[in-house]
């Protein structure tokens, strides 16, 4: 297998992920993207870590792996708060940030 | 490890333990606050005396040295030692603290806990910026003790709170970030000289560096210090904050913080950069002096009886500014002395303010009349601070007023020719104050069933007057433990025909043994 | 000598200020009187005493010191908490403590009805400690400490009865105007300090300075005894800043007369005679202090002339006698100028204790065109006040006279003729004042109101007795120092006692000889003065009946008005001074200055932060997706940055 095809996988599925949370308006969607996006560098870890014969990129990714599940509960738990008390899906009706 | 060895360092960490204590006590058992937190001040206050008893005044070194490594990749160090500058004021710290927690005993109704504690707090920030010697630890006391300040104004303050402390907040931070940015580049241009990066404030001062260099570096420090001093024209903030802040926030504001802006200019900004300085000092004498006159003549104007307070405060320490600014040991003497007086008599005028402000609930003097007949000890006491505050003879204000006029006229006799100005104008403006609050027939019904001072506040009062009277009397104690820092700040700042501007290191040799972990 | 019983004349007062002060309130009446009694009392023994040690000494050798501690030391200046008792120390002691104590114990009655009776001896023996202090100290500064004390005592007592508006007025006017004096004083000190420093000498001991003043050259000696006298101006109400003294009679009457009249008044001069050391050494600031001396001296009179209150005519009295004192010490006859101090301290302090015993008679009535008669009503009263008004006119044989006129032929002998002249004057027009106040209050007829007329009473015997001492003194106390022209008819040599007492305090003035006949022909003249005036005074108001006065009156009314407005000089400094002066401060310093400029500096920089961040925050528009895609367009162009560079 060769390591070109890898990063070149792993380049197109962090595009489609930065895509779809540039562009998707449904908060889940965008979340989902992020996790892509998340998922696309870990490939590129684990490819690195084979090519450089190290367990460093492993690790990273392990931990990658630990803090986005912690990260997504957070963020899907604020999802359902934020639909159950504003009954909102769309991020961009989502704009208390603005002054 | 032992108490006399590290006697500094619980004096300033013992209020922060007390306040980690305190943490636990129930905030609606409103009683043990108070006692916890008075006794435990009042303890400070007696550990602190051993200070005094282990003083040495004949040494011209630092004393109770203590020095650890805090963060060594820039060499900060947890570098404390003081001189008879920082122990009395240090004192002053200790000795006013426990009196406005009584004093506060019932002014305060709402959020008592947090109140009280954050009194403590705000005690180790104070004697933490008197004790340091190390730059970096020195300014992380400087801000710490912001905060606890912001908030008594902003919490317990009038009407107007929120703007007088965003105001004390903002301009004090104004300052101080000129002050740290020159500090850094202190460091580096250290460092580059003699190639150890240190910021340790002994080291530093033997720093040579050209004129335009320390004009800058010393404005910095300079502006920061006339903020908080405050000197004229950088005053304004004063008045607001005095006015909306509750009585121990003046007391402490008036008695300690202001002071940290003269001890600023004495132990940082004049023998940092001794060339500058003494460019520099006329102009900073004329401020001084303008704010001498200045301040008397808005104060006389002032309808709250605060802000008067507050602008005789200004008043009062133009003349601390113009006796360090003489360099001579007269002057110097009576300017350090002057803090302490100022801290006392201006203390006690807030204080009283505050037992007014609490039964009548106003401070417009208009309000006012004839309050003798009904408050005869409350008239009497604050007759007295009045006559401390106007330099009366025999009383502390005299000493230190003396001392600076006859500095200041070896100095430069028109100094103390206008600056002498400011002492009539002083009796004016606390007379006139004085008759129309006291004298007079009781025109205002609300004034005439005015309760006298009860027991609690007496004692507040009490040491207050005892140190005015003491200081008045026999001040030579006092003198004795200024002078060897005021002759070595002398040193360090005037211009010696044998020596250029990097003066001797005597304060380098500390009296006791380093230990470094 | 060094006696360390020294500071036990100190000690008594302020033991009774204690006392009074903390316990005072709880005691009963009798106590508190006692207490305050005793502390002078045993003050006054202790001089006496101290004074007979002193005069025991051989005449060059009398000194007595007792340095209690170190007061101020900063540096190489040294402060010394230091008393001593020279001749002239202890002329001033006796005359403070012993005067102090008759009218302590003449207060007793005085006072007796007022609720704050505590208070009041309190403030007395305050008084008593600071003055004393004042004349016991050794060196400036110690002397400035009493010097300000008194200018206290003189506000509380002035304000004590501080309900009244005009009191408390008063009390606060006493003070400022002595604190203008009290700067040029001081800065007068801080000269002549520095000036000594230059040559390696700092000491503000009057006997140090005393041998070091010849280094000091004489147009600095110069400017430091104007300065210094510019304080005693204060302290001793001399023009221009007597106006308040007059105002000070808001006080108790007993206080008058100790502290407006006998001794805190007279600490002006007493200063100048400390310092006679530099004085004679400046010729043109004595010059100076003569000229003023002279100049208030008729002033002051003039105003005397026309007024109505018993006491105002006394407080205008003092000021022209006090000028009187100036005048002695002003042409180098500084003793001259003590024993007037000391004369006046006897009939000055009578005449108003005479009057307040006048007052208390008339249930506290105080304007003289409502008295007349009252010689036989109350007749002790009437005969003190007589014994005084005698003594002041300067009638031969009183004490006044030989003061008086010791002072005058001095003036002309130094050859301040014009100085001699104004205080001619105003010996004429001292005793025609001082009469027509005796004849308006005790002769003709009766103008007290019908219900006032009925209470009349002769004063009790503790406030008489300190009269009649007093009467005695006025009338004896002159012998002590007759004028050697008159001691040489009887062949008594040696007859001025008192300037042979104080010859070696004042041994580096030089005294000026003039011929007999001159000096005959001078006081024959000065007698023919006082006569006039006392003639006058009684032609105008008890002959004529006044009618001479009204038709001045009627035809000069601008010189009258004038005269009766005390030359409006207090409406001038009010306009000149303390009107704009106020202005300044609240509407340019205060609500233009500090609200508009500075503030309006801080406000302002905090308002562009405001305006500019409400522009800015536009771009800040919640929309999480545009704010993705900035962050990637930067991101882009970061990366392209690198890569294209």
């Amino acid at each position: 297998m060769s390591y070109q095809f890898l990063i070149i996988l792993s380049f197109v599925l962090f595009s489609i992920g930065m895509i779809g949370v540039a562009m998707r308006r449904n908060i889940i969607v965008v979340l989902i993207s992020l996790e892509l996006m998340l998922n696309a560098v870990n490939v590129l870890f684990i490819s690195a870590s084979k090519y450089m014969h190290t367990l460093d990129g492993q690790i990273f990714v392990i931990m990658v792996i630990t803090i986005a599940a912690a990260e997504t509960a957070i963020a899907l738990a604020l999802v359902v708060r934020i639909f159950k008390s504003l009954g909102i899906v769309k991020i961009d009706d989502l704009k208390k940030l603005k002054w | 490890m032992g108490f006399k060895e590290n006697i500094l360092s619980i004096i300033i960490f013992l209020p922060l333990a007390g306040v980690l204590a305190g943490a636990f006590i129930n905030k609606d058992n409103k009683s043990a606050i108070k006692w916890f937190t008075l006794i435990l001040t009042v303890l400070e206050f007696i550990v602190s005396l051993f200070l005094v008893l282990w003083f040495d005044s004949s040494i011209t070194s630092m004393q109770f040295v203590e020095k650890y490594s805090w963060i060594p990749v820039y060499n900060i160090n947890y570098h404390i030692g003081i001189d008879g500058l920082s122990l009395l004021l240090i004192l002053l710290t200790t000795f006013l603290t426990p009196l406005v927690l009584l004093g506060s005993w019932t002014y305060i109704k709402q959020r008592e806990k947090e109140y009280f504690l954050w009194f403590m707090v705000l005690e180790a920030g104070m004697i933490g910026v008197f004790a340091s010697l190390d730059l970096i630890l020195f300014y992380v006391f400087w801000e710490a003790m912001l905060i606890p300040m912001y908030l008594i104004i902003g919490i317990w303050g009038g009407p107007r709170r929120i703007y007088a402390a965003v105001k004390f907040f903002i301009y004090t931070m104004f300052g101080s970030l000129l002050m740290l940015v020159a500090i850094i580049y202190l460091y580096f241009a250290y460092g580059a000289q003699t190639g150890t990066y240190t910021f340790d404030l002994l080291k530093l001062y033997g720093i040579s560096l050209p004129l335009h260099v320390q004009a800058w570096l010393f404005a910095a420090f300079a502006l920061s210090f006339a903020i908080k001093v405050p000197l004229f024209p950088f005053h304004t903030w004063l008045p607001d904050a005095h006015v909306e802040a509750p009585t121990g926030g003046s007391v402490i504001l008036a008695g300690v913080l202001l002071k940290m802006g003269t001890y600023g200019y004495m132990r940082l900004a004049m023998p940092l950069f001794p060339v500058a300085a003494n460019a520099l000092l006329p102009y900073i004498a004329l401020l001084a002096i303008i704010g001498i006159i200045y301040g008397a003549l808005v104060a006389m104007m002032q309808p709250d009886i605060k802000k008067l307070v507050a602008y005789s405060s200004v008043s009062h320490l133009g003349f601390v500014i113009l006796g360090l600014m003489t360099l001579n040991i007269q002057g110097v003497d009576g300017g350090v002395l002057q803090m302490i007086n100022h801290g006392l008599s201006t203390g006690a005028l807030f204080l009283l303010v505050g037992m007014l402000y609490e039964r009548r609930h106003t401070r417009e003097i208009s309000q006012f009349g004839g309050i003798a007949k009904v408050m005869p000890v409350f008239a009497t006491i604050f007759m007295i601070v009045t006559l401390s505050s106007i330099g009366l003879p025999g009383l502390n204000g005299f000493i230190g007023e003396f001392l600076i006029l006859i500095g200041s006229f070896f100095a430069n006799p028109l100094y103390a020719v206008f600056a002498g100005t400011g002492v009539i104008l002083g009796a004016v403006y606390m007379l006139r104050t004085y008759q129309k609050v006291f004298f007079g027939k009781i025109t205002n019904e609300a004034n005439s069933g005015l309760k006298d001072l009860n027991i609690r506040e007496i004692i507040v009062m009490a040491p207050i007057l005892i140190m005015i009277v003491w200081i008045g009397v026999y001040p030579k104690p006092f003198l004795k433990i200024i002078h060897n820092a005021s002759s070595s700040y002398i040193q360090y700042v005037k211009p010696q025909p044998s020596q250029p501007a990097s003066a001797g290191n005597i304060l380098q040799q500390s009296q006791m043994p380093e230990r470094e972990k | 000598m060094e006696l360390n019983i020294v500071r036990y004349i100190l000690l008594f007062p302020l033991l009774g200020f204690l006392i009074n002060g903390i316990a005072g309130k709880k005691m009963s009446h009798k106590a508190v009187g006692l207490v305050a009694n005793t502390a002078v009392f045993l003050s006054f023994a202790t001089v006496v005493y101290l004074f007979l040690t002193l005069i025991s000494q051989p005449e060059n050798a009398r000194l007595i010191t007792d340095t209690v501690y170190t007061w101020i030391s900063s540096g190489s200046l040294t402060i010394d908490f230091k008393l001593m008792i020279d001749p002239l120390t202890s002329v001033m002691l006796l005359i403070v403590t012993g005067v102090g104590f008759l009218i302590h114990i003449y207060s007793v009655g005085y006072m007796h009805e007022d609720k704050s009776y505590a208070r009041y001896f309190a403030y007395l023996n305050l008084f008593m400690f600071s003055m004393l202090l004042l004349v016991l100290s050794s060196n400036i500064i110690l002397m400035f400490v009493g010097w300000e004390g008194v200018g206290l005592c003189s506000y509380l007592l002035i304000g004590f009865w501080y309900e009244k508006d005009s009191a408390a007025n008063a009390g606060k006017k006493a003070f400022i105007t002595n604190r203008v004096g009290d700067y040029a004083f001081l800065l007068g000190v801080f000269l002549l300090a520095s000036s000594l420093a230059s040559k390696g000498v700092l000491t503000l001991d009057f006997a140090m300075m005393a041998q070091q003043i010849s280094l000091v050259p004489a147009h600095v000696l110069t400017i430091v005894g104007i300065l210094l006298f510019i304080g005693a101006t204060g302290k001793s109400a001399q023009l221009p800043l007597y106006v308040w003294l007059p105002d000070a009679m808001e006080g108790p009457t007993p206080v008058s007369a100790l502290i407006h009249a006998a001794t805190m008044v007279t600490a002006g001069v007493y200063m100048i005679a400390r310092m006679n050391f530099l004085y004679v050494l400046a010729p043109t600031a004595l010059e100076v202090v003569a000229i003023v001396g002279g100049l208030t001296a008729l002033y002051a009179a003039t105003i005397g002339l026309v007024q109505n209150d018993i006491k105002k005519v006394l407080a205008y009295s003092t000021i022209s006698q006090l000028g009187y004192m100036f005048i002695g010490v002003g042409v180098g006859a500084f003793s001259a100028g003590i024993f007037h101090l000391m004369t006046h301290a006897f009939f000055k302090a009578l005449l108003f204790l005479g009057a307040g015993s006048v007052i208390h008679a008339l249930s506290g009535e105080q304007d003289i065109r409502k008295m007349g008669g009252l010689k036989n009503k109350i007749p002790v009263t009437h005969a003190v006040f007589l014994a005084a008004a005698l003594a002041i006119s300067g009638i031969p044989g009183l004490a006044g006279f030989f003061s008086k006129d010791s002072i005058l032929a001095a003036a002309y002998a130094s050859g301040h003729t014009g100085i001699w002249l104004l205080g001619f004057i105003t010996a004429l027009l001292t005793a025609f004042y001082i009469f027509r106040l005796v004849y308006m209050t005790f002769y003709g007829e009766s103008r007290v109101d019908k219900h006032t007329a009925g209470h009349i009473h002769e004063s009790p015997k503790i406030m008489t007795v300190p009269l009649i001492i007093l009467a005695v003194l006025s009338v004896l106390g002159g012998y002590i120092g007759v004028p050697q022209l008159l001691g040489n008819l009887i062949g008594w040599h040696g007859s001025d006692i008192f300037t042979n007492y104080l010859a070696p305090v004042f041994s580096s003035a030089t005294g000026h000889e003039m011929p007999v006949s001159t000096e005959s022909i001078l006081m024959i003249a000065s007698i023919a003065m006082a006569f006039a005036g006392v003639f006058a005074a009684w032609y105008i108001y008890l002959k004529a009946k006044m009618k001479p006065a009204v038709s001045t009156v009627q035809t000069l009314p601008g010189l009258y008005n004038l005269l009766l407005n005390k030359y409006y000089v207090d409406e001038i400094y009010n306009t000149v001074i303390i009107k704009p002066l106020m202005w300044i401060s609240e509407f340019f310093l205060w609500r233009f200055f500090d609200v508009w400029i500075v503030d309006g500096a801080v406000n302002g920089s905090a308002y562009v932060t405001k305006w500019a961040s409400t522009r800015l925050r536009k771009i800040q528009t919640g929309d999480f997706q545009a704010y993705v895609l900035i962050f990637l367009i930067g991101v882009f162009s970061i990366v392209a940055y690198f890569v294209l560079r």
